[in-house]
């Protein structure tokens, strides 16, 4: 039988799913066993594979990048899942939701950074876009992009909520997630 | 809907005792008994948010709905009062399905950032939202921009954990007698105030007793210095203040 393809890719967050995936320790040898995983922050895969099985996408749509993304990773996916806060509510990226995004960049890259002498005096105009993706004005939830086919809450979602539902899917089931997992912890 | 009997139960105006049904069973109760007493009488639960032993009645978040057979609304269970024969649903799909909905939109409503408040792992929005199933949010999220006020020495009040269920100005009303709280604006821009809209550390009626943080149900009050998932409060004590007081549900005039 073939192995079931497993993608993890994250958007707008900071990796504490992934985290908290990798918190399984032991029994992600015999996960390796029955899956193979396709695309992640641990794979050297640069592009989305054309199917993956099961994808689980951390964090919040922040950006024109991630909604490209999303759009592509939810048309090359079997089984879509918001993985954590992030992703089901926008959780600390929308954070910033309630600020302009000239102000949110202003606070994180002009008024708080160690600006070299030549650069100083300079204003969120000189801050450039070229190499980074412009932010949408709002942190969004995944869902609200694409169709989710499975929402795991948690902030990280605890390793036995993770394992669980890998499991579950992996044995031909639709996971029950309910008292697995909670908004916040 | 029935009015709540005003006159006090004596042996001269006793209240008549009613049968009626709850969830297929057959219960009975008191004339001036809300249907949630009964059902919590009776170990049925039915979830609350605004609703606190001690204070008076709201009904503003409706999450107590329940379903009475024969009859196209629903009714908030903790201003409802049985009637003989009446057959009362607590747990029927559609009652469920709006409990969810109304979950659904008290976090779009606000800002409900579990993972960094004071009260993650002690709220009961984020208990309701587990015990409901809501795993996600089927509706747009405002994100509204709200202020945190932390001018007063010892408390702060942060309105985007806010659900406006109005604990704190019931406790503040009926049992310390203070009349602090109060809210302003109408629909979705109401908002909690201290005395006349002012910072709360500049209020003059405020006593600072601090009972309004503890019944309030999120993070949205908290004691100062309490960093994520600290705040834990302490209600017990509200049923017994209010027998010494001698005014169950009442406002505070004598």
């Amino acid at each position: 039988m073939a192995k079931i393809g497993l993608a993890t890719t994250w958007l707008d967050g900071c990796s504490g799913c992934h985290m908290s995936f990798l918190d399984i320790d032991e029994v992600l040898i015999d996960l390796a066993a029955q899956v193979e995983i396709l695309f992640g922050p641990l794979v050297d895969r640069k592009v989305f594979p054309d199917h993956a099985d099961i994808t689980l996408v951390e964090g919040a749509v922040s950006s024109e990048a991630d909604k490209e993304n999303i759009l592509l990773i939810r048309e090359r996916s079997g089984v879509l899942v918001s993985f954590g806060d992030c992703a089901i509510t926008a959780n600390v990226p929308g954070m910033r939701n309630r600020y302009p995004v000239k102000e949110v960049i202003s606070r994180a890259y002009v008024e708080n950074a160690a600006v070299l002498p030549e650069r100083r005096g300079a204003g969120t105009e000189d801050v450039s876009f070229k190499m980074v993706p412009l932010l949408f004005p709002m942190a969004r939830p995944v869902h609200e992009f694409v169709p989710v086919d499975i929402f795991l809450p948690g902030c990280p979602p605890p390793p036995a909520a993770i394992l669980h539902l890998l499991s579950e899917l992996l044995a031909g089931h639709n996971p029950d997630l309910s008292g697995w997992s909670r908004f916040g912890a | 809907m029935k009015e709540h009997p005003k006159k006090v139960r004596t042996d001269l105006n006793p209240s008549r005792l009613l049968t009626f049904k709850i969830d297929e069973r057959d219960v009975s109760a008191h004339e001036d008994e809300s249907i949630l007493s009964v059902a919590r009488q009776n170990s049925i639960s039915i979830p609350t948010l605004c609703h606190l032993d001690g204070l008076s009645e709201r009904g503003a978040c409706r999450l107590c709905i329940i379903e009475v057979r024969g009859m196209a609304k629903l009714l908030p269970a903790c201003v409802t009062f049985p009637r003989q024969d009446m057959e009362v649903l607590t747990n029927s799909e559609r009652v469920v399905a709006y409990r969810r909905k109304i979950i659904e939109l008290l976090f779009t409503e606000r800002n409900h950032v579990c993972s960094v408040c004071v009260s993650n792992g002690h709220c009961e929005l984020q208990n309701l939202a587990e015990e409901l199933g809501v795993s996600h949010v089927r509706y747009p999220y405002l994100y509204p921009r709200h202020s945190v006020d932390a001018s007063h020495s010892r408390f702060s009040i942060d309105h985007n954990r806010c659900v406006l269920c109005l604990r704190c100005v019931r406790v503040c009303d009926e049992i310390e007698g203070a009349h602090t709280w109060d809210v302003m604006g109408r629909g979705i821009t109401s908002r909690v105030v201290t005395d006349l809209n002012q910072p709360w550390g500049t209020s003059e009626t405020c006593t600072g007793c601090g009972k309004c943080v503890q019944v309030c149900p999120t993070g949205a009050l908290s004691e100062k210095g309490r960093s994520v998932a600290e705040m834990i409060k302490r209600r017990q004590f509200l049923p017994y203040l209010q027998m010494m007081r001698g005014r169950p549900g009442e406002s505070w005039q004598k």
